[in-house]
C-alpha cells in the first residue's frame, strides 16, 4: 500500500461510526474487488490511504491492490460492466452486495446489517447473550466515550512546540517585567552604590538608650536629677505635670459640658428659625406699624409724618393690611422720616453732630451715584427690560428702580419735598443751602468739589424742580390710576414752586430786615444770593461765547448737561480753563460719533489730516532708511560731543578757539589724500567676494561652434553649462558697515568640538544645552563640582556584589512575587498580552 | 592748581569725601575667608558650630537669670512662644521665597524624607525649609543659553535636558551661595552735595583715607631714564617699570622693597611681567629679553625683533609681541616655542590690548582700523574701522564687552564688541588721548598729554559713561603708561617725569581668588600655583571671538559625515519611514484604495512642501523689499 499525505480529515468525521463497528471486526488488508464497495469502505474508514484509490478511480489508473489480485481482473472489469449497466438501466444504483458463498476471508466490506434489521449498535458487539454484571464497568466506561465528542486531532509536534515557547515566553516576560521600573530607575539614576544597601531604618534615640544605665557617679547624679524633676527619660514629650493637665477633666464632666452645649445650640437655632419665620409674615407687620403710625399721628402732636399713604382715610387698618406689597416701601418712608425728624431736632440740640450726620448722608449719595446700583443695569433689571414690553408690572418695577436711584442720587429736600408738608415749607427751602455751607466746610480746598454740589444745588433750586415733577408722580400714578390726587399734587408742588420764587424774592429785597422772620441763617441768604449772582453770570458769559455754543451744537446730548457748568466757577480764576476743556471733550465725543456713523465721508478727511500730520516723519524716518545704507561715513563723520575737561593737557590750555580750527584744518590736511572709509569699504567688498561661494563654469570653447583666438563661447552656451553655488548663510557683518568679520572656519577649534550626537539626542542644540554648563572648580563651587563630578558607579571594596534581588528592591521574595506584581499591575500586564498577541499573529 | 586749605578740608574730610579704599582691610585672614565667587568652598562645618549656642538639652535646667545673657535660654524659649523671629538679613528674607524653581528641590538620600519635622526633644528648627538663595544672583550663574527654542524631544532627551538644567540650577544656586563669603565691598567716592568728583584732587583723598592706603599713593621722580612703561603683576603685589633710556626695575611696590634693578643700556619699549611676578619681558631696541626677578637675564629671543608692545595671555602661557616689523608674534613661554607669527600687513605695530575675556589682542592701524587676532588663523578674525585718523590706544574692559579707542581724530569711542561692533558712545577730547586702560571693575583711564582722566560707568559690567569724568589728575610728565593695578583702587601712570602711583576708589575688585591670584602668596605657594595653571594650560589654538565654542557641536563636519553615512548606506537610516497603509477590513484593504491612500498622504506632503516653499520665497521677497536696516529698539516709536 502506498502512504499519501495529506488525507482529508473529513472522511474520518463522516463514517466515524461504522468504522469503529468494523474496525474490531474485519482486517483492514483484505479489500474486495469491487469498484463500489472499494467506494464504501473508503467512505467507512478512517483509512487515509484508500483516499488516493478514490481519487484515483475515475481517471482509470490501475487500482492500488491490483497487484494482489491480477488474476481476477477480468472478472472484476466484467462485473464493472454489469454494473454499470445496470446502474444506468434502474433507480437502484447502490445495489447492496451479495454474499454468494462462504469463505475463510470475510471481506470488511460486504458485511451488511441486513439480517438484523436495526443498525449495529457498538454495544450489541460487546454484548454477551446472557447480560452480565462483570461488564457493566466496560458499559460505563463505554457510554462514557459515546457521551464524549470525537477526540481533537493532536497537533503537530512543530505546533505543540511553538505553542510552548510563547507560553514560556509569556510567562517569563511578565515575570520580568516586574523589573523594568527597577532597571529604569537604574538606569536614570546618577549615582549607584554597590553592593546595594537597603535603607536603613532609624531607630528613636531614646530606644537605643534604653539599655543604657548611669554607672559613674556624675551619670548618676544628672539622672538624680532627672529623676527629681519627674523629667522623663525615655519619652521627653511630657512631663507628668503635662500628662495631668491633660486628663484634669474627667469623662462625666465632659458629657455634661457636651449636653450643655448642645441644648444652648439647639435653642438659638429654634428661636433662629421662629424670627426667620416671623419676619416673613409682611402683612402683620404693616399691619402693627400702620397701627402704631396711626395712633402716634392720632395722639401725637401734627409734625408726626404720617407713615400710611396720604389717600387712605387714616381710619382703616384693614385696607392697610391689604397693602402687603407696598409694605417696603411704607417702612422704608417712615424710616426715612423718621431720620429725618431726628435729624432736624439733632440740628437743634448739636449743629455739628448734623452736620456730620449730613456728611454722611451726603456720602451715601455719593457712594449711590458711583454705584451701578438702580441703573436698570443689573441682572434683574435687564430680565424686566425684556418682559417691559408686554408686561405692565416689569415696567413699572423698571421706573420705580429707576425713581429710587433718582431719589437716593438726589440732594436732601428732593426727599423732603416728595412728601406732603406744607408746614415745613421753608426748612426745606433751608436745607439745600445748609448742605452746601456742609460741603464748603468739609471739602474746603477742593475747588472741584465745591464747584460740582454748588452746581447741584442751584441746579435743584432753580430748574431741577420742574424735572423732579413726574419722577415721584409716576410710580403713584401706576398705583392708583384713575384718581385725580396726581394731579391735585401736581398743582400743589406748582404752587409751592410760585410760593418758594415768592418767598426767595421778599427775601432778596428784604432779608436784611427781617432775618427772624425767615428763619434763614444769614450765610445761607448771602448763598443764595450769590447763586442767583452766578445765574445771571452765567447768562453772560453764554452770550459771551457764542463760539462755544457753535461747537455744542452739534454735540446737544451733552451741551445740554453742559451749557450750565460753566457758570458757577466763573468767579475762581483756579477754574478759567474749564470751557475750554469741555470742548475737546465734546470733540472727543463727536470724534467717537464720527467714527460709528455709517458713512466714511465724514470722516475720511480727519483721518487724512491725521495721515498729513504723520507724513513728513514717515518721509523723515524714509531718509533715515536710506542713510542706514551709508551709514560708515556718518558713523565717522558725526560731531560728537567735547569733552570739557577740568584739567586740561598743558600743551592744549592755551589754545583758543582759533587755534583749535587751526589745528582740525592740519588734521585734515594731513589725511585728506587717504580716504580711510573708501579703503574700507573695498576692503571689505573684496573680502565678501573672496568668501563667496564661487559658480562652475562647464563651458568648453569650441565644442560645437567655432573656436580659437578671440572667439568666445556664446553666451547661450556659458549660461546653460553654468553651476551657479549655493548661496551660504547671510555673513554675520551684512548689516554692520564698518565692520569686516572673518568668516572662515577655525579648524583648530573644531579639532576639539564634538562633532558626533550621542544617543538620545536628535539635533545638536539639544546635545549643546547639556555641555554647556560647566563642570570645572574654577568655574562652580567645590560642592557642586564633587557632585557633578561624582562617579556613576561606586562599589565598595571587599564586599560581594550579588546580583540583585526582591529584596533589594523592597518587594517580597517569595515565589509568587511575580503574580502580586501582575496584580499590582493589571494594565501593564494587559498590554503586555496585547503586544505578545500581536507577535504571535 | 588752586591749593585748597588743609585744614578745612581735614575738618570736612569726612563729610565731603567718603572715599572708602578696601585695600587696607585685607588681611590673610580675609584671603582665607574670601575666595572667589566660582571658587567659594561651602562654609567649613566646625566655625559657625563653634559661634552657635549650644542647643539645651531638656535635662538641662533653666538659665538663671543671672546667666541668661551668656546661656543660650532666651532663643529656646523664643522658639516655644512662636515669637516672631528676629529680622535677619536681606539674603535670608529673599529666600522665603521658592527657590528656583518651583518645584521642591529633591533630596539628596531618603534620609532627608524621613528627617521628621519635630525633634524628639520637642526643639524646633529655627531656620525652617531649604538654604536661602538669592534668586538674582543665582540667575548672574547660570550658563545655559535658553533664548534659542529647542526642535521637539523625545522623552529620554527631555529627561536628558531637564537633568542639565537641574545641574546648572543647583550648581548656580551653590555659587550665588557662596557669594557670601565675599566680604569686601568695592570702595567709592562721593562728593558732597552736587560736588564734581572730578574736582577732588589726589591730596583730598589721601587726606580721607586710612594711612595704610594712604600710603598707596606715591610719585617715584625718574626724570633721567626718560618716559616710563609700567606693568603690575596679575597678582597687584609686583610692580615693574622699564624707562625709555634703559632703566628696568621691579618692586614689591606695596612695601616699596625693590627686587632688582638694571640698566640694559639700550631703549626700552615695553615691559611686562610673565605669569608670575618671578619673570620679566623686556622689549628692548632690538630684541626681546627675559630676566628674572633678581635682573639677571635669562633669554634673548631674537626671533622677536623690534618689539613695541607686550601683552601676556596668562591663561595659555603666551606672550604677544607687537614689532616695528608689522608681525605679530606669539610666544609660548611654558615651552619657549613660537606658536605663531602673524603678518598684520598693516605697517608698524604699536597700538595693541587684549581681551581679557577670550585672549583676543587687539592691534590698532594708522588707517583708523583695529583689528582682533588669534594665533589659530592668519587673517583677523574682525577688522573694525574705528577712526578717521589712525588709532593711537586701544583699550578693553575685563568682562571683554567693550573696548574703548582714541585715534588721530581726537575721539574717544566706546564699542561694543557683543557682535555688533558698534559704538555706543564717543567724545572729541581736547587733546586725543594717547593711551587708555581699563580697571578691573570697568572705570576708563585716558592719558592726554599730562592729564589722565578717569570715567565711571553704573557699577561693573556696564559702560563707563564720557560725560563727566570721575577723576582727573595731572602729572608732571607726559603720559607713557598706564595701569590699573589688580585687586587694589590703585592707577599707576608711567611719564616722563617718573611713576605715579594713584588712588582711584573703586576701581578694583575688592575680592581675590586666593587661589588663583593671590597677592598674600607666599614662594611655595607660588611654585604650587605655577604647577597647576601650567597644568591648565589652555591651548593656544582655542582662542576665538567666542570663548564657549567649545561647547558647540562642530555643525559642518556632522552634516558631513551625516551625508557619507547616507552615501554609503544607500538610504538616509533617520529619515522618517515611508508611509505604509493600515490594513483594513471588509474589502477596503484592496489594491487600488491602497494606492490611493498611499498617494493621498503622499500628495499631502508634496502640498506642505510647497507651500512651506512659497511661503520662504515670499519671505525673501519681503526682506529684499525691506531695506536692509537693522532695526532699532526705538523704532516702535516712528510713526
Amino acid at each position: 500500500m502506498s502512504c499519501v499525505i495529506g488525507g482529508s480529515k473529513n472522511c474520518f468525521a463522516a463514517g466515524k461510526e461504522v468504522a469503529l463497528s468494523l474496525a474490531s471486526v474485519l482486517d483492514p488488508c483484505e479489500l474486495p474487488a469491487t469498484k463500489m464497495s472499494a467506494i464504501k469502505a473508503t467512505k467507512g474508514l478512517l483509512a487515509l490511504s484508500q483516499q488516493d484509490d478514490l481519487m484515483d478511480l475515475p481517471t482509470n489508473y490501475p487500482l492500488s491492490d491490483s497487484e494482489d489480485e491480477a488474476g481476477s481482473d477480468g472478472e472484476r472489469k466484467h462485473q464493472k460492466l454489469l454494473e454499470a449497466i445496470g446502474s444506468l438501466s434502474g433507480k437502484n444504483r447502490w445495489k447492496l452486495p451479495e454474499r454468494s458463498e462462504a469463505g475463510l476471508k470475510v471481506s470488511e466490506f460486504n458485511v451488511s446489517s441486513e439480517g438484523s434489521g436495526e443498525k449495529l449498535a457498538l454495544s450489541d458487539l460487546l454484548e454477551p447473550l446472557k447480560s452480565s454484571s462483570s461488564l457493566a464497568a466496560v458499559k460505563k466506561q463505554l457510554n462514557r466515550v459515546k457521551s464524549k465528542k470525537t477526540l481533537e486531532l493532536p497537533l503537530h509536534k512543530g505546533e505543540v512546540e511553538r505553542v510552548h515557547r510563547e507560553v514560556a515566553f509569556s510567562n517569563t516576560s511578565q515575570a520580568l517585567s516586574k523589573w523594568d521600573s527597577v532597571v529604569q530607575k537604574n538606569r536614570a539614576a546618577e549615582q549607584l552604590v554597590f553592593p546595594l544597601e537597603k535603607e536603613p531604618t532609624f531607630v528613636p534615640m531614646e530606644h537605643v538608650f534604653c539599655e543604657w544605665k548611669a554607672r559613674s557617679p556624675l551619670e548618676q547624679e544628672i539622672f538624680n536629677l532627672l529623676h527629681k524633676n519627674k523629667q522623663p527619660v525615655t519619652d521627653p514629650l511630657l512631663t507628668p505635670v503635662e500628662k495631668a493637665s491633660l486628663k484634669a477633666m474627667s469623662l462625666e464632666e465632659a458629657k455634661i459640658r457636651r449636653a450643655e452645649l448642645q441644648r444652648a445650640r439647639a435653642l438659638q437655632s429654634y428661636y433662629e428659625a421662629r424670627a426667620r419665620r416671623m419676619k416673613k409674615i409682611k402683612s402683620k407687620k404693616a399691619v402693627e406699624a400702620g397701627e402704631s403710625a396711626l395712633q402716634k399721628s392720632g395722639g401725637g402732636s401734627e409734625s408726626q409724618p404720617c407713615q400710611v399713604p396720604y389717600w387712605l382715610p387714616p381710619s382703616q387698618p384693614a385696607l392697610v393690611a391689604i397693602l402687603a406689597p407696598v409694605y417696603h416701601k411704607i417702612v422704608k418712608k417712615g424710616k426715612a422720616q423718621k431720620a429725618l425728624k431726628d435729624f432736624e431736632q439733632l440740628r437743634k440740640v448739636d449743629p455739628d453732630a448734623a452736620l456730620e450726620e449730613l456728611e454722611k448722608m451726603e456720602k451715601a449719595r455719593m457712594l449711590e451715584r458711583m454705584s451701578l446700583k438702580h441703573q436698570n443695569s443689573g441682572k434683574w433689571a435687564k430680565s424686566k427690560a425684556i418682559m417691559a414690553k408686554y408686561d405692565l408690572e416689569a415696567r413699572q418695577a423698571m421706573q420705580e428702580q429707576l425713581a429710587k436711584n433718582k431719589e437716593l442720587t438726589q440732594k436732601l429736600q428732593v426727599v423732603s419735598e416728595s412728601e406732603e408738608e406744607r408746614d415745613a415749607e421753608e426748612e426745606e427751602a433751608l436745607v439745600p443751602d445748609i448742605v452746601n455751607e456742609v460741603q464748603k466746610a468739609a471739602h474746603g480746598p477742593n475747588p472741584w468739589m465745591l464747584r460740582s454740589c454748588n452746581h447741584d444745588a442751584k441746579e435743584n433750586e432753580i430748574q431741577a424742580d420742574p424735572e423732579q415733577l413726574p419722577e415721584p408722580a409716576a410710580p403713584e400714578f401706576s398705583k392708583n390710576e384713575g384718581d385725580e390726587k396726581p394731579v391735585a399734587e401736581e398743582g400743589k408742588l406748582l404752587e409751592e414752586l410760585e410760593k418758594r420764587r415768592s418767598l426767595r424774592k421778599r427775601s432778596e429785597l428784604n432779608h436784611d430786615a427781617e432775618p427772624a422772620r425767615d428763619q434763614k441763617p444769614k450765610d445761607s441768604t448771602n448763598q443764595e444770593v450769590l447763586s442767583e449772582l452766578r445765574a445771571l453770570s452765567k447768562k453772560l458769559s453764554k452770550e459771551n461765547h457764542p463760539f462755544e455754543k457753535q461747537k455744542e451744537s452739534p454735540a446737544k446730548t451733552v451741551g445740554l448737561v453742559q451749557e450750565e457748568e460753566p457758570g458757577p466757577e466763573e468767579d475762581e480764576p483756579l477754574l478759567l480753563q474749564r470751557p475750554e476743556r469741555v470742548r475737546t471733550l465734546e470733540e472727543l465725543e463727536e470724534l467717537g460719533k464720527e467714527y460709528s456713523l455709517p458713512n466714511k465721508e465724514l470722516s475720511r478727511p480727519s483721518v487724512e489730516g491725521e495721515q498729513m500730520r504723520t507724513n513728513p516723519q514717515n518721509q523723515t524716518k524714509g531718509k533715515n532708511k536710506k542713510e542706514q545704507m551709508i551709514s560708515l561715513q556718518n558713523l565717522l563723520t558725526t560731531r560728537t560731543p567735547s569733552v570739557t575737561s577740568l584739567a586740561l593737557p598743558t600743551t592744549v590750555e592755551e589754545l583758543d578757539d582759533e587755534v583749535k580750527r587751526n589745528q582740525k584744518q592740519m588734521i585734515k590736511e594731513a589725511f585728506a589724500g587717504d580716504d580711510v572709509i573708501k579703503e574700507f569699504l573695498k576692503e571689505k567688498r573684496e573680502a565678501v567676494q573672496a568668501n563667496k561661494p564661487k559658480d562652475v563654469d562647464l563651458t568648453l570653447p569650441g565644442w560645437g561652434e567655432w573656436g580659437g583666438m578671440d572667439l568666445k563661447p556664446s553666451a547661450k552656451k556659458r549660461r546653460r553649462f553654468l553651476i551657479k553655488a549655493p548661496e551660504g548663510p547671510p555673513r554675520k557683518d551684512k548689516n554692520l558697515p564698518n565692520v569686516i568679520i572673518n568668516e572662515k572656519r577655525n579648524i583648530h577649534i573644531a579639532a576639539h568640538q564634538v562633532r558626533v550626537l550621542p544617543y538620545p539626542f536628535t539635533h545638536h542644540q539639544q546635545f549643546e544645552r547639556t555641555i554647556q554648563n560647566p563642570i570645572g572648580s574654577t568655574w562652580i563651587t567645590q560642592r557642586a563640582f564633587q557632585k557633578l563630578t561624582a562617579p556613576k558607579v561606586v562599589t565598595k571594596p571587599g564586599h560581594i556584589i550579588k546580583p540583585i534581588t526582591a529584596d533589594d528592591v523592597g518587594r517580597q521574595s517569595s515565589p509568587r512575587s511575580d503574580l502580586s506584581v501582575m496584580q499590582t499591575n493589571p494594565k501593564r500586564h494587559c498590554k503586555h498580552q496585547k503586544q505578545l498577541k500581536k507577535k504571535a499573529l | 592748581m588752586k591749593s585748597r586749605g588743609l585744614p578745612e578740608v581735614s575738618s570736612q574730610a569726612l563729610g565731603r569725601l567718603k572715599g572708602v579704599l578696601h585695600v587696607d582691610r585685607r588681611s590673610v585672614v580675609g584671603m582665607e575667608t574670601a575666595p572667589k565667587p566660582g571658587r567659594g568652598d561651602p562654609p567649613k562645618k566646625d566655625k559657625p558650630q563653634a559661634k552657635r549656642k549650644k542647643p539645651r538639652r531638656y535635662w538641662e535646667e533653666e538659665p538663671t537669670p543671672s546667666a541668661a545673657g551668656a546661656s543660650p535660654g532666651p532663643p529656646r524659649k523664643k522658639a516655644r512662644t512662636g515669637e516672631p523671629r528676629p529680622p535677619r538679613s536681606q539674603s535670608a528674607r529673599i529666600a522665603q521665597k521658592p527657590r528656583f524653581s518651583k518645584k521642591p528641590p529633591i533630596p539628596k538620600n531618603a534620609s532627608d524624607w524621613k528627617k521628621p519635622q519635630r525633634t524628639l526633644s520637642g526643639a524646633q528648627d529655627p531656620f525652617p525649609g531649604p538654604v536661602p538663595a538669592p534668586l538674582e544672583v543665582a540667575r548672574k550663574f547660570c550658563r545655559i543659553d535658553k533664548s534659542k527654542k529647542l526642535p521637539h524631544s523625545k522623552p529620554k532627551t527631555q529627561s536628558q535636558l531637564e537633568k542639565a538644567e537641574a545641574q546648572e540650577e543647583e550648581a548656580s544656586v551653590r555659587a550665588a551661595r557662596a557669594e557670601l563669603l565675599l566680604a569686601e565691598e568695592p570702595g567709592f567716592l562721593v562728593g558732597e552735595d552736587g560736588e564734581d568728583t572730578a574736582k577732588i584732587l589726589q591730596t583730598d583723598i589721601v587726606e580721607a583715607v586710612d594711612i595704610s592706603s594712604a600710603a598707596k599713593h606715591f610719585d617715584l621722580n625718574l626724570r633721567q631714564f626718560g618716559p616710563y612703561r609700567l606693568n603690575y603683576s596679575r597678582t597687584g603685589r609686583h610692580l615693574a617699570l622699564g624707562g625709555r633710556r634703559g632703566h628696568v626695575a621691579a618692586l614689591d611696590w606695596v612695601t616699596k622693597k625693590l627686587m632688582c634693578e638694571i640698566n640694559v643700556t639700550e631703549a626700552v619699549r615695553d615691559i611686562h611681567f610673565l605669569h608670575s611676578e618671578a619673570l620679566l619681558a623686556v622689549a628692548q631696541n632690538r630684541w626681546l629679553y627675559i630676566y628674572d626677578n633678581q635682573g639677571i637675564e635669562l633669554h634673548c629671543i631674537r626671533r622677536c625683533d623690534r618689539v613695541t608692545r607686550l601683552e601676556f595671555l596668562p591663561f595659555h602661557f603666551l606672550l604677544a609681541t607687537a614689532s616695528e616689523t608689522g608681525f605679530l608674534t606669539y610666544l609660548d613661554v611654558s615651552v619657549g616655542k613660537i606658536v605663531t607669527a602673524l603678518n598684520a600687513r598693516a605697517g608698524r605695530l604699536n597700538v595693541m590690548a587684549q581681551n581679557p575675556y577670550n585672549a583676543v589682542i587687539h592691534l590698532g592701524h594708522s588707517n583708523g582700523t583695529v583689528s582682533l587676532w588669534s594665533p589659530a588663523m592668519k587673517e583677523p578674525l574682525a577688522k573694525i574701522l574705528c577712526h578717521r585718523g589712525g588709532v593711537r590706544a586701544v583699550g578693553v574692559d575685563s568682562t571683554g564687552t567693550y573696548m574703548a579707542t582714541s585715534g588721530l581724530d581726537h575721539q574717544l569711542k566706546i564699542f561694543d564688541l557683543r557682535g555688533t561692533f558698534q559704538p555706543l558712545s564717543s567724545r572729541t577730547l581736547p587733546q586725543g588721548a594717547g593711551h587708555l586702560a581699563f580697571s578691573q571693575r570697568g572705570l576708563l583711564v585716558a592719558g592726554m598729554g599730562d592729564v589722565v582722566n578717569i570715567w565711571a560707568g553704573q557699577g561693573k559690567g556696564s559702560p563707563p559713561s564720557l560725560e563727566q569724568p570721575y577723576l582727573t589728575h595731572r602729572l608732571s610728565g607726559n603720559v607713557h603708561g598706564l595701569q590699573f593695578c589688580p585687586f587694589e583702587d590703585v592707577l599707576g601712570v608711567g611719564h616722563s617725569g617718573g611713576i605715579t602711583s594713584m588712588l582711584v576708589p573703586g576701581a578694583a575688585e575688592p575680592n581675590f581668588d586666593g587661589l588663583e591670584s593671590n597677592p598674600y602668596r607666599s614662594r611655595k605657594q607660588r611654585q604650587e600655583w605655577e604647577v597647576k595653571a601650567l597644568l591648565e594650560k589652555v591651548p593656544a589654538e582655542l582662542i576665538c571671538l567666542d570663548p564657549r565654542a567649545l561647547a558647540e557641536v562642530d555643525v559642518t563636519t556632522l552634516e558631513q559625515q551625516k551625508k557619507e553615512r547616507i552615501e554609503r548606506l544607500g538610504y538616509d537610516p533617520d529619515a522618517k519611514a515611508a508611509f505604509q497603509p493600515k490594513a483594513k477590513q471588509k474589502g477596503r484593504s484592496s489594491t487600488a484604495s491602497l494606492v490611493k491612500r498611499k498617494k493621498k498622504v503622499m500628495d499631502q506632503e508634496h502640498r506642505d512642501k510647497v507651500r512651506q516653499s512659497l511661503e520662504q520665497q515670499q519671505k525673501k521677497k519681503q526682506d529684499k523689499a525691506k531695506p536692509g536696516a537693522h532695526p532699532s529698539a526705538l523704532d516702535r516709536f516712528v510713526r
